[in-house]
């Protein structure tokens, strides 16, 4: 095991590097010239040209773009990966969740960590689970790996939040218990495909 | 590093066509390992004995299929590790482990460094053809410690072989598991070796050795580490951390003065707390064997300091007006240095009890033999088969140096001679010949004279010494003489190499100079090889490095010892210090290896070295002073950052340095007549701390649970009723009577590892007290 991480003893010595930039004007003659060339380009006049012809084309000819959000929200694909959401075993109503920590592992940004246990049913119990949707670049990678299909990505995209810790605790994406019933399987990545049955090797068993 | 490799003993072999070299009388598989080839093995431990579990590291050697964990290697021998056959074999093999195994790797503890997981896809079993119906096989708790999960084992019996070859407890064995029996057809189907593995593995599982459902045992939690998958854990790491979430930080451990290597492994507490917390300690379990308190008791370290400027100042002020500075051997190198530099610039006292009762002896056998340290490392006790063992409680005073008795008698065909006032009953189960004297206390030197009488050669014997063996030191000892002379006849048999190791009782002797003189004497003028076994952790170290004291008064500053003004790493003194898993720096071991440990957990307080800047002066960090350790004394004039901290895959220890001896010639040495009369009668103390305890550390770990109380044979123990006051000459203690069952005889055991109950001080220079013992 080589022991150089341990002999790094410069934690606060950072690599910054300077950009090369160019000079902002200084004396007022440069930034009067500065803004004289910027505003009398003939670009403005085709960009206002495009805006024209759109605005007649959606008022007069009824080609109306917008969709009138939050009141209309478009479909969206179920491989879609917005906030993840923890499932629940239809039967039992208990969480899929092992405690196996594929996820934990497999997360490129580092931002999933669980807390397990051994209970007293002699399980892993999973104490609480976390997911910082400040550094998550939903990915998917979780959701894929995750063997019991516990953890997937759901539909809310709507992010805005006035602290991230309001939706990242285990609780906080498992399905509520009153609500079992309206539990969608997943069908993005890492969900089983269609054809699964085909493909799988069956284990000879002697009873 | 150390160990040169003698050309005269290494042969050549091919293996795979390569012409390679390995020493001579090695099996195989050792050999290919120490040429970074790679065979299968699973059920095979280096320095045990082979068990032919698992029959995966079959090779073929000059056209024969064999065992490479069981067949020697040969010169001029022809070595392919894998043939068609062989392949087909281990892939039955590992289908065969794979049949019932529980598909739980998600929650189970060794996925991620599961030796079933890594064959299966090594081997690429992708498939099974073997089926035969389940047993229901109950998860159980052996001890306070281990969990066994029988329906995870693949009885490859590791733990029951390293308890048995290394550990010496013998407290698990296989048993019956009351599986279905094969198809017998199978026999003709399936490869051979499969079959044979499949029928045993059938038949049986582990279990206590005692028939009950408890292991009786020292907990040392080896057979833990030894499983190659999810069957054996301890109850408090279980289901909470994967093995791939840990970081791996090498160490010392700082128990005793094995200073075995180890690794702390840690991770963030929890969700809501980010600060890092030690889950386990785990060991390179083939070349090193811990005990329960490097394995267990981690969790010692300071938490909460913090650098308060006041407390500071407070305590520079004591340093600048101190006389004496009252400390123990958990320490390293260089705070020990440290305090030698105090001692040289402002003339304070050194005290540490342990070390200097050790430095004296030392001295005293430096003075007799010329040799500026002992001669013989545990390694090379290991090697030899006939050992013997003076003035060390074997079981409680040093986990390696019992490991290394046990692992003779059953590796090397060995002997063994245990000569301790205290009976023990475990020592005589480690092999066929062992002769145990339990001895009257004070009658250590007839002991070693014994030793001389029987191993040295008469000529080379000072008069002093030949002069004193005429008497019947057998029959003085306790035993019949007869009866010795006929087992001795049979012990020495084949034996051709002799070790000794002698331990605290000796250093703690009245009569210590005279015993070291024995000991020259000895050494001079046989082959027997002997060690020393330091009584604390890092007594050796400091014994080399400090000038100690013995007597001093005045202001006193103690760390992690009582003192007017208190350091201490156990954040109950004046001013807080880190922990020795909270610090890098250097240990002394037994050895005589200067071995580096790193910090494990963050320390926010303050360190001896910002103390020593302020009184005298000090380099940045506190291992900008390992270079500067005395080389007069052996030690080398290195960076701590060059030291490495592993072991080759040859076993070869690559950790630190070992410390240089020097000897020169002496004159002849005059030894004084053995004491009479001055063994101890009556109601006897023993400072002798439980297994799995040494120090106020151990003792704050969570999962160390043995007590400080009166430790008794199961017999004692009944006359003295519950709760006793042990009186000494300068005071007592009342404390609890704990049985211990593996004890035997009237003397009775009190620990030392609380500083605070200040046991060193009533049991003065020796480490046995007549005491008076009344039931409260």
């Amino acid at each position: 095991m080589g022991l150089e991480q341990f002999k790094n003893r410069n934690v606060g010595t950072q690599n910054y590097k300077v950009l090369d930039l160019e000079m902002p004007p200084i004396t007022a003659m440069e930034k009067f010239k500065q803004v004289v060339s910027r505003t009398f380009k003939p670009e403005l006049f085709a960009g206002l040209g495009v805006t024209l012809r759109e605005m007649i084309n959606a008022l007069f000819r009824g080609k109306m773009h917008t969709t009138q959000y939050p009141f209309e929200k478009l479909p969206i694909s179920p491989r879609y990966r917005a906030i993840h959401e923890m499932l629940r075993l239809l039967e039992s109503g208990h969480y899929r969740c092992i405690g196996c920590g594929l996820c934990e592992k497999i997360c490129i940004s580092n931002c999933i960590s669980m807390d397990t246990r051994y209970d007293e049913n002699q399980r892993k119990e999973v104490t609480e689970y976390t997911i910082n949707f400040g550094r998550c670049i939903f990915c998917g990678y979780c959701a894929e790996v995750c063997p019991e299909l516990a953890i997937v990505h759901g539909g809310r995209y709507e992010t805005a939040s006035e602290q991230r810790a309001s939706f990242s605790l285990f609780e906080d994406m498992l399905t509520p218990i009153d609500k079992l019933n309206l539990q969608q399987e997943y069908q993005g990545f890492g969900a089983i495909s269609s054809n699964a049955d085909e493909n799988i090797k069956k284990t000879p068993l002697a009873y | 590093m150390s160990e040169v490799k003698t050309a005269e003993n290494m042969i050549s072999i091919k293996i795979d066509g390569q012409e390679y070299k390995a020493k001579e009388g090695e099996y195989i598989l050792n050999a290919a390992r120490a040429n970074d080839i790679f065979i299968p093995a699973i059920c095979y431990l280096t320095r045990c004995s082979p068990t032919l579990a698992c029959r995966i590291c079959l090779v073929e050697a000059d056209g024969k299929q064999v065992y490479s964990c069981n067949a020697k290697v040969k010169e001029g021998m022809e070595i392919t590790t894998s043939t068609s056959n062989i392949l087909e074999e281990r892939k039955a093999i590992m289908e065969v482990y794979d049949v019932n195994h529980p598909l739980q790797c998600g929650v189970c503890d060794q996925s991620g460094a599961c030796e079933l997981q890594n064959y299966t896809l090594e081997l690429g079993i992708d498939s099974q053809s073997y089926t035969i119906a389940d047993t229901k096989r109950e998860t159980t708790n052996w001890s306070s410690i281990l969990h066994y999960d029988a329906g995870l084992c693949i009885v490859c019996e590791r733990c029951t072989t390293v308890c048995k070859d290394m550990i010496g407890d013998a407290a698990i064995k296989t048993t019956k598991r009351g599986g279905a029996t094969l198809d017998k057809g199978l026999k003709v189907t399936m490869p051979k070796d499969a079959y044979a593995m499949w029928n045993k593995l059938q038949k049986s599982v582990i279990a206590p050795s005692n028939g009950t459902g408890e292991t009786d045992c020292s907990d040392c939690g080896e057979c833990i580490a030894v499983c190659p998958v999810g069957a054996l854990v301890s109850r408090d790491f279980q289901y909470s951390s994967n093995a791939w979430d840990l970081k791996r930080i090498p160490a010392t451990c700082a128990h005793c003065s094995s200073g075995c290597q180890i690794y702390y492994e840690t991770k963030p507490t929890s969700i809501e707390n980010r600060d890092e917390k030690i889950f386990r300690v785990t060991n390179e379990w083939n070349y090193v064997s811990l005990c329960g308190a490097g394995r267990f008791g981690y969790d010692f370290e300071n938490r909460d300091a913090v650098k308060d400027e006041s407390t500071f100042k407070n305590a520079i002020e004591a340093f600048k007006k101190a006389k004496v500075i009252n400390f123990n051997s958990t320490i390293t190198n260089e705070e020990a240095l440290m305090l030698q530099t105090l001692k040289e610039k402002l003339g304070v006292k050194l005290i540490n009890r342990e070390a200097k009762a050790f430095q004296r002896f030392l001295n005293a056998y430096t003075q007799a033999s010329g040799n500026s340290l002992y001669t013989t490392d545990f390694k090379e006790i290991m090697q030899s088969d006939f050992v013997m063992s003076v003035g060390s409680s074997l079981r409680n005073d040093n986990p390696n140096a019992r490991y290394a008795f046990n692992n003779v008698q059953k590796m090397n065909k060995g002997a063994g001679l245990y000569f301790h006032p205290v009976g023990d009953t475990l020592i005589p189960t480690f092999g066929k010949t062992i002769e145990m004297f339990t001895h009257k206390v004070g009658q250590e030197e007839l002991a070693l004279l014994l030793i001389i009488k029987l191993f040295a050669d008469a000529d080379k014997l000072p008069s002093s010494v030949k002069d004193q063996l005429d008497a019947n030191l057998v029959e003085l000892l306790g035993g019949d003489s007869a009866k010795f002379e006929k087992s001795f006849e049979k012990m020495m048999k084949k034996k051709t190499s002799f070790s000794l190791m002698i331990g605290e009782d000796l250093y703690f002797h009245e009569r210590a100079e005279n015993i070291a003189k024995l000991i020259a004497v000895l050494e001079a003028s046989s082959s027997v090889n002997v060690a020393m076994i330091p009584p604390k952790t890092n007594s050796l170290g400091v014994a080399l490095i400090c000038d100690l004291d013995s007597e001093a008064s005045g202001y006193t500053i103690g760390y992690n010892e009582s003192g007017d003004f208190r350091l201490s790493a156990l954040g109950d003194g004046d001013l807080d210090m880190p922990a020795m898993n909270q610090q890098e720096g250097t240990l002394t071991n037994m050895h005589k290896r200067v071995t580096p440990t790193n910090a494990a957990l963050e320390y926010h307080g303050y360190e001896l070295n910002d103390i020593m800047r302020e009184v005298v002066s000090a380099p940045k960090h506190t291992i900008d002073w390992t270079a500067h350790l005395p080389t007069a004394k052996g030690f080398k004039a290195v960076e701590f950052d060059t030291l490495p901290n592993g072991y080759t895959n040859d076993g070869q220890e690559n950790r630190g340095y070992l410390l240089e001896t020097t000897s020169k010639e002496v004159k002849e040495i005059t030894v004084e007549k053995f004491s009479e009369g001055s063994e101890l009668e009556g109601e006897i103390a023993y400072r002798c701390n439980p297994q799995r305890q040494f120090n106020d550390f151990s003792d704050k770990s969570h999962q160390i649970f043995e007590g400080f109380g009166l430790y008794a044979s199961p017999a004692k123990a009944e006359t003295l009723g519950k709760r006793v006051e042990v009186a000494f000459e300068n005071g007592s203690l009342t404390l609890d009577v704990i049985v211990d069952d593996r004890m035997e005889g009237d003397i009775v055991a009190v620990p030392d590892f609380k500083s605070a109950e200040n046991v060193y001080e009533l049991f003065g220079e020796s480490r046995y007290k007549t005491v008076t013992i009344r039931e409260v």
